[in-house]
């Protein structure tokens, strides 16, 4: 089925009101989700030819209440049968915006898996369909289809309320939520060329899920850095892949292909955010991605403030990537042996001594040392590791280039 | 992370097994699968027909040569796979160790790889 796509934001754009709207009014999240799928499949088929409604969003509500009660009558019938009592909770006086907010946090339920809660996500706030969300994730609509209808099981099962949690919690929700909007961002941008190149929807979508978060807390300084982050990264996504599928190192990306649109946003995001406010991860990352962005070629690259943010982002949310990207600020301000031997540090961290970036960061850096021999094991380790063929090829790519050099004596 | 489930089998032994047994590897199998399925974790699977069956295809200087039966003389031959997504490794090792194939003769648990990279 083609939806017209002036059709298609529309409905994406409306999926998590009315299906908020439903949820508080009636309880019953699974429920409502698949009433609001009947809803939004009924506009696709009717609305191109009988025109859009006057008021989309209460044709969408009043269609997907139908099929509710449809839904509830067979219900309650069914358990009137089993002699069973359902009570549901009536629900408070909510406005709509937090109806979206705690639909966000129902769909990132702590008792769900990362998948999970990113497949119900990107439904039932997103407006995706199964087959799209399938298609971004690789895997057959059949197993997709399970994932979200398992994650419904279990919110059902978790007796999770649709209701926002109490201030002192709610920071650590928006976490959660954030970190889900992360990871569809970096599913998207992850993928390189050719068949996978239909994932920068996700991108696309991260980037609007998390705006549309921006509008309902304009003043969490975290909600601002991570659209930033997003926004300055994605700025890179032309220039970061060759059109055979290659990746391209940042140090050597055509600077001129970087969008600036997308940066000028992003540097304004995190420059107002972190005059105003406590310093927080992403913003870091996104103030880190703003100094890269603002070089105009590798070689004027501001190296020294880029360790100075990542020493506070060790300090903030520290964890092994960040450990290996501080190495490679160290390196370029204080030599490749400073960054060797934070690495170093590394070495017995069980959640990254086998990972192929330790090796791939410690092969540059012996390069850059002039230790070409040793770079060039690392690099074939690094490469043996990966297990994404992008990677494989352009750290192949670097081993056979040193090839030739490997048997010059090292520096001292 | 997706990965590769390869069965391996005698079939040497498996023709010598009682056929209840047979029929008990067949039952874990299939239930194996329904859970795989309802947890949205497979993605696909099939036997593979006897060994005998196969046709080893080599080119050599643009030249074809299609010869029968397997290139490799083994007592222990790819019977089948299985294909699926897992949050962790540990789940992964999981449904491999689960699998009635590894108790007879052994399971191969390998990741795919993907089209998806970062630049470094």
């Amino acid at each position: 089925m083609t939806i017209d796509p002036a059709h298609e934001d529309l409905l994406r754009r409306l999926t998590p009101q009315v299906l908020g709207a439903l949820v508080h009014r009636y309880g019953q999240f699974d429920a409502c989700e698949d009433a609001v799928q009947e809803a939004l499949l009924a506009a696709a088929v009717q609305w191109p030819d009988a025109g859009v409604p006057d008021h989309p969003r209460a044709w969408l509500l009043t269609v997907a209440t139908r099929r509710l009660t449809d839904e509830v009558r067979a219900e309650q019938f069914r358990r009137r049968r089993e002699d069973a009592v359902a009570a549901e909770p009536p629900p408070g006086p909510v406005a709509d915006d937090d109806d979206t907010l705690a639909l966000l946090f129902l769909c990132c339920h702590p008792a769900l898996s990362p998948a999970s809660q990113v497949a119900l996500t990107l439904r039932a706030v997103g407006g995706l369909t199964t087959a799209q969300i399938a298609h971004a994730f690789l895997v057959p609509e059949a197993t997709m289809a399970q994932r979200i209808s398992r994650a419904k099981q279990r919110i059902r099962a978790a007796g999770a309320s649709f209701e926002l949690p109490p201030d002192s919690e709610r920071a650590e929700q928006l976490g959660v939520v954030l970190h889900v909007l992360y990871l569809i961002f970096n599913e998207g941008y992850s993928a390189t060329a050719g068949p996978d190149l239909q994932r920068v929807e996700l991108t696309r979508e991260a980037i609007r899920l998390t705006r549309a978060v921006r509008a309902l807390r304009p003043d969490d300084a975290e909600v601002a850095g991570l659209l930033a982050l997003m926004l300055l990264t994605d700025a890179r996504r032309v220039a970061r892949t060759t059109p055979d599928g290659r990746l391209v190192p940042l140090a050597e990306q055509d600077r001129s292909l970087w969008d600036r649109t997308e940066i000028g946003e992003g540097v304004a995001l995190v420059t107002d955010t972190l005059a105003h406010a406590p310093v927080g991860p992403y913003q870091l990352q996104a103030a880190i991605a703003a100094v890269h962005a603002e070089a105009p070629s590798a070689e004027e690259t501001d190296w020294p403030q880029i360790l100075a943010l990542y020493r506070l982002l060790e300090r903030v949310g520290s964890n092994p990537m960040v450990t290996l990207n501080h190495a490679v600020a160290l390196a370029m301000v204080q030599g490749p042996r400073a960054g060797l031997e934070l690495l170093a540090t590394l070495d017995g961290d069980p959640r990254v001594a086998e990972h192929h970036r330790l090796e791939a960061v410690r092969a540059h850096l012996l390069e850059l040392a002039g230790d070409h021999a040793a770079a060039l094991g690392a690099y074939r380790k690094a490469a043996r590791r990966s297990t994404s063929i992008p990677e494989r090829r352009h750290l192949e790519a670097r081993a056979a280039r040193l090839e030739p050099l490997k048997d010059e004596p090292a520096p001292g | 992370m997706k990965y590769m489930l390869l069965i391996y089998q005698n079939p040497a032994n498996w023709d010598a097994l009682p056929e209840d047994e047979r029929n008990a590897v067949f039952q874990e199998v299939d239930a194996l699968v329904a859970e795989l399925t309802e947890r949205g974790e497979f993605i696909g699977g099939d036997g593979l027909a006897d060994h005998s069956q196969t046709k080893t295809v080599r080119v050599r200087d643009g030249v074809p040569a299609v010869t029968d039966g397997p290139f490799v003389e083994a007592k222990e031959h790819l019977v089948g796979y299985t294909l699926f997504q897992t949050d962790t490794e540990e789940r992964a090792l999981e449904i491999a160790k689960g699998w009635p194939d590894a108790r007879h003769w052994a399971v191969e648990l390998r990741p795919l790889m993907g089209a998806s990279g970062t630049e470094m």
